[in-house]
């Protein structure tokens, strides 16, 4: 009987440890998938045509496969992203952490996790009808389906990232800091902003890395504004990000077309990865203080 | 105040970074309430009965959205009765056998690293795995298993969480009272964690409403109207990703607005369910 007990007990152990092990088995079945499936062409086309070859006309009678604009428009619209979003979204961090009542904490943090909430092909069709059109007026291009109208949808999304993690991280710095900084003749608003920031500056650099990321993985609200065509980066220009060079050829691609777009995600997942290095980087030093 | 002794310099600077910060928050704040009110104003008119309890037929130009809503609501079942077992058993493992650090180390590792993957790769991976290497076609249930990884992370750190809140006396009183691991799992630690499991539901339920870019080429864009099991089998469209056809592909922009306004719905419909929750959990055990 006691035998009986103990291999079941065994047993559960393994099935749990299973379970526990499957989300490394994931990771390890995305990797090995997008290496396998992204190597084949790069080494067809030659590893500094793809990733610096300019033009990019996969269905051309001698088709390219040069994905510098991709990749760029990518680092770019990112940093369009980062350079809009962060200011505001940590402007209003400082006001939820420091500032605001509790009342209207609770509301504007409601607010902020729908923002959160809201699909993004819904952030992708307000751009479309909203945004667009006003670009084309505004600025008298053309079309007004551009790495502009990008940027601002994603500044738009990365909102909600950046101003929660901020939020925790300016919340926990230690109150002894701010009342000696009070003590000392500093004002609540010079306390905040040269007190409690840099105290909290891993957690807000965690905040800006996590934007980072957002904005780099997002395909479909981009895919709706950013016109999509496979043109070198520039601001009122239709343009093609990593993500959408996917996601836009993928139904109807075949053959070495289809493998670059594998290679493409595998480029896209090296930068995300590179990413996540950094986020925990930051993430470890917020939890070590 | 002693605002009067101040520098003219320190002045301005307070006065600067107040109004800065007022002005990102009411920035903020206008843009949630403008997206709500502009996507409701456009889209509830658009939404009519025939709308939402009929499928779209070329031959009188008809769009209804029954087989996306029906779409949707098999694969957010799917996937939760897949992840649910898989997430909480993870959440079990780390919390409750794991004595490993470096294992536990490993494996939060890897969940941080899925939660910071595109949806857009899981699409390709998903793709590549489960329609063409395990041959599931381009399919619902496709669709179903990538949501599953997405969502894997989630429901591992809701369940984690509360698991932790489980006081420890409770597990050695029962340890005392001569039970197994299992039982002490089964009837303890368990019961603790159903807010957890049901918090993590909710995010997840948010997240695959939200889903399109992983489901654009794993579960397709069909519009056929099928039951359950016949429809987890065939490809077939959610509501976002028929947004996105409506939007992107045929220029029907009323439709796309009432499926908008009906994403922005649910979606306040979830955040509101997700605080109720949570605060009626944290009453309870307090």
């Amino acid at each position: 009987m006691k035998g009986k007990k103990k291999s079941f007990e065994t047993a559960v152990h393994g099935v749990f440890l299973l379970l526990g092990l499957i989300t490394v088995c994931c990771v390890l079945l995305i990797t090995v998938y997008l290496i396998i499936s992204g190597i084949p062409a790069i080494r067809e086309i030659g590893l500094i045509k793809f990733l610096f070859g300019k033009t990019w006309a996969s269905t051309a009678a001698e088709p390219s496969y040069g994905i510098l604009s991709f990749i760029l428009t990518s680092v770019y619209g990112t940093a369009g992203a980062i350079v809009i979003g962060v200011p505001i979204g940590f402007m209003t961090a400082v006001y939820l952490a420091k500032v605001a009542s509790p009342r209207v904490k609770t509301v504007m943090e409601s607010a902020v996790s729908l923002l959160a909430g809201i699909p993004s092909v819904v952030y992708g069709l307000v751009g479309m009808l909203i945004l667009v059109p006003a670009i084309r007026k505004l600025f008298h291009v053309p079309d007004g389906a551009s790495l502009f109208a990008a940027i601002i949808v994603l500044s738009i999304m990365i909102l909600p990232s950046i101003i929660k993690v901020s939020v925790t991280a300016l919340e926990a710095v230690p109150k002894e800091y701010e009342d000696a900084s009070l003590a000392l003749g500093a004002t609540p608003v010079e306390t905040y902003f040269k007190v409690s920031v840099p105290a909290a500056k891993s957690g807000i650099a965690a905040a800006v890395v996590l934007g980072v990321g957002r904005a780099i993985g997002e395909a479909m609200a981009v895919m709706m504004v950013s016109g999509n065509a496979a043109n070198m980066p520039s601001l009122f220009q239709s343009v093609r990000f990593l993500t959408t060079a996917v996601a836009s050829e993928m139904s109807y691609s075949g053959g070495l077309q289809r493998q670059a777009l594998f290679s493409i995600a595998l480029v896209l997942f090296l930068f995300i990865m590179l990413i996540n290095a950094t986020l925990n980087f930051f993430l470890k030093r917020t939890k070590e203080r | 105040m002693l605002n009067a002794k101040l520098s003219r310099k320190r002045r301005r600077y307070i006065g600067f970074m107040r109004a800065l910060m007022y002005v990102c928050a009411a920035l903020t704040y206008a843009l949630v309430l403008f997206l709500i009110a502009y996507v409701l104003a456009k889209g509830v008119p658009n939404i009519s009965w025939e709308l939402l309890s009929t499928s779209p037929s070329y031959l009188t130009e008809r769009i209804g959205i029954l087989p996306d809503i029906l779409n949707t609501v098999y694969i957010v079942i799917a996937t939760l009765l897949i992840v649910l077992p898989l997430g909480v058993g993870a959440a079990i493992y780390l919390t409750e056998y794991a004595k490993n650090k470096k294992v536990v180390a490993v494996i939060e590792y890897a969940a941080e690293t899925l939660s910071g993957i595109p949806s857009i790769i899981y699409g390709l991976v998903g793709m590549l795995f489960f329609c063409q290497f395990l041959g599931m076609q381009t399919s619902l249930l496709a669709g179903a298993l990538t949501l599953v990884i997405m969502n894997l992370p989630t429901i591992m750190r809701t369940t984690q969480e509360s698991l932790k809140t489980v006081p420890q006396s409770y597990r050695e009183g029962a340890f005392g009272l001569g039970a197994g691991k299992w039982r002490v799992i089964r009837t303890v630690v368990l019961p603790g964690c159903v807010d957890g499991v049901i918090t993590g539901c909710i995010l997840s339920v948010g997240r695959i409403l939200g889903e399109s870019a992983a489901l654009l080429f794993t579960a397709g864009f069909a519009h056929a109207l099928n039951g359950i099991f016949e429809g987890l089998t065939s490809a077939g469209a959610t509501l976002t990703v028929a947004l996105y056809v409506y939007a992107k592909e045929q220029g029907e922009f009323g439709a796309a607005f009432a499926i908008a306004a009906i994403l922005m719905g649910l979606t306040l419909l979830i955040n509101l369910a997700a605080t109720l929750t949570q605060r009626y959990f944290r009453r309870k055990k307090a």
